[in-house]
């Protein structure tokens, strides 16, 4: 029987590889995913917990979440490209010219 | 389905959102007359936004002492959210007026420019009037979403660029931790509501012990906490100002934090009531770290953008000792103070846009060597600004920390507010310096100084005014704070 904690329990587990990911990863394109990841283990959080409620808040949350997410990969994405332009990389290492 | 539509439009308010709709639809009709206008041209959107702004602002004022409840409660336009928009129309407003002369110099003279800061300065108004997370979260996203794109405005500038995407990247970062605290606590209360949420938790046995609302409670505070730069969270902000264009680091350091501090009272003071004590007591930490931060790190930097950053964060560690004390003074206070400090910092950014040539070479101190002498308008306008912003009478930024201190006393936090004050002290410090390098040093080198523009002069007067009256006359606008508390 599959409840709502293991949902919960699974969400709980994405989010944390998600904030694992933005911390360690270096490319900005995978730490991008992994923000990604850590928003969609939000959604699946809120549906989960939606059900078990039996109250529609949840779902009518993970619509915005969805739709904010796309924007800002639009825009990410974007600057992502501008940068890459400018300096031939998309390392986080080569985030190096405003520090201190 | 009529009937349905019916019942949909019953909930539907629109007087409740009509500052933020007028907003909107200039800034898509400004957009559209962007794409038919000659390229290069963008002095008449410029103008266009601020009657925008203007009308925006009259339709706010007319609905002071009119609270509206729309969208089945989820936006309220109270006193509260009235006074917070005058706030983000004034940031705005100062802001544009800065800008278009800038744009032109520095070779970026883009219309989308214009309607992004009015699209920001509306999500801002969304998260002083919403009262559901759903709709302080939809309102944080536009303002951050715009916002994010302004930043890294400069497409051929690298360091625009990296502000821009480390902006992007910390700014997602951390909606995602607010968004799994909103989930907690959805978990716990079965509402995104920020009243039910107050109702429910005050209902539940042991709330200030049951983990899975202390997580929720403490994720979403961590993603405001973010926003408004309060250390540890605050490492970003440097970097993004430094990088990103003038006139955008001065809107960025005014609205956004005033719009974070306003959705965090309302959620603090409503929805976590039940947990107060702890609260307070995580905040007071928070605050004197973030005050500690910002201002001993500032005392080490030559590059006045940055420095000012850094202040920034300073300011909001103040700020802070507002939510601390939990009281009607220290909330008033805080409206004020946000009000008192969108004027000083944008002030102080505009000079900083009149004084940079392109590329900004002139902004470190070194480049501020004689330029009392040299420009003497700007100079004494820093003059003025720096000393709001140390908090010297008869300035604004003196009566403003008073505010927030007196209510840190009121509510018995003595030693906060000591530290609060040891702290200006500090500050004196690296804000003397700016004055110091500005009258007592020769210039190294004759820089060619950019043109004095009207509308930036129009601009650097309107925040002297508002500092200066702020500061001897605090009364009647502190009435209208202590109107706008819940």
């Amino acid at each position: 029987m599959i409840t709502v904690y293991h949902y919960m329990l699974l969400s709980a587990i994405l989010f944390s590889i998600g904030t694992f990911g933005v911390l360690t990863r270096k490319n900005a394109i995978v730490i991008f995913m992994c923000i990604e990841l850590m928003l969609n283990s939000v959604n699946l959080t809120f549906i989960a917990l939606s059900r078990h409620l039996q109250n529609m808040d949840g779902q009518i949350f993970v619509f915005f979440v969805m739709t904010v997410a796309a924007a800002e990969a639009a825009v990410g994405l974007a600057l992502m490209i501008a940068f890459y332009r400018n300096r031939e990389s998309i390392d986080t290492d080569d985030f190096n010219l405003l520090k201190w | 389905m009529e009937n349905l539509v019916q019942i949909a439009m019953q909930n539907v308010n629109l007087a409740a959102i009509l500052p933020s709709l007028v907003l909107c639809c200039f800034g898509m009709v400004l957009l559209l007359v962007s794409v038919f206008s000659k390229r290069g041209r963008t002095t008449h959107i410029a103008w266009m936004s601020i009657i925008a702004l203007a009308v925006t602002a009259l339709v706010t004022i007319s609905g002071w002492n009119h609270p509206q409840q729309g969208f089945a409660g989820s936006v309220v336009l109270d006193n509260f959210a009235n006074f917070f928009t005058i706030i983000f129309i004034i940031a705005a407003a100062l802001t544009i007026l800065i800008s278009d002369a800038y744009l032109q110099r520095e070779g970026y003279p883009v219309g989308e420019y214009y309607p992004l800061i009015l699209f920001s300065t509306a999500g801002a108004m969304w998260m002083a009037s919403g009262t559901d997370l759903m709709t302080i979260f939809l309102g944080l996203e536009v303002l951050s979403v715009a916002l994010y794109v302004l930043a890294g405005f400069f497409r051929n500038d690298v360091r625009s660029n990296e502000a821009g995407l480390k902006y992007f990247f910390l700014g997602a970062f951390s909606t995602g931790f607010l968004l799994y605290g909103a989930a907690l606590l959805y978990g716990v209360t079965g509402s995104t509501k920020i009243a039910v949420i107050a109702q429910q938790l005050s209902q539940l046995p042991n709330a200030a012990t049951n983990p899975m609302m202390l997580a929720g409670a403490f994720l979403l505070l961590v993603g405001f906490l973010f926003k408004v730069a309060i250390a540890p969270f605050h490492m970003w902000t440097p970097d993004v100002y430094q990088g990103a264009p003038t006139p955008v680091t001065a809107f960025m350091s005014a609205a956004p934090k005033a719009a974070g501090f306003a959705a965090l009272l309302r959620i603090t003071m409503i929805s976590l009531e039940t947990i107060q004590l702890d609260i307070s007591a995580l905040f007071w930490i928070l605050a004197v770290l973030t005050m500690i931060a910002g201002n001993f790190i500032a005392l080490s930097q030559t590059n006045i953008k940055r420095m000012l950053a850094y202040s920034s964060i300073a300011h909001a560690g103040y700020a802070l000792v507002g939510v601390v004390a939990w009281n009607q003074v220290g909330m008033s206070a805080i409206l004020f103070y946000m009000l008192v400090y969108t004027f000083m910092n944008i002030g102080a950014f505009a000079v900083l846009v009149l004084a940079g040539k392109k590329g900004e070479e002139n902004l470190t101190l070194e480049g501020f060597s004689g330029f009392g002498y040299k420009r003497p308008f700007l100079g004494v306008a820093m003059c003025i600004f720096l000393f709001a912003l140390m908090g010297i009478p008869p300035t604004a930024g003196f009566t403003g920390k008073f505010f927030v201190f007196a209510g840190a006393v009121k509510a018995g936090y003595i030693w906060l507010a000591v530290i609060g004050v040891l702290n200006s002290a500090v500050s004196l410090y690296y804000y003397l310096r700016v004055i110091v390098y500005m009258y007592f040093r020769d210039p190294k080198e004759d820089f060619a100084w950019v043109k004095l523009e009207i509308p930036a002069v129009v601009s650097i007067v309107l925040a002297i005014a508002g500092v200066l009256i702020l500061g001897i006359l605090p009364g009647p606008v502190m009435e209208l704070a202590k109107m706008a508390g819940f």
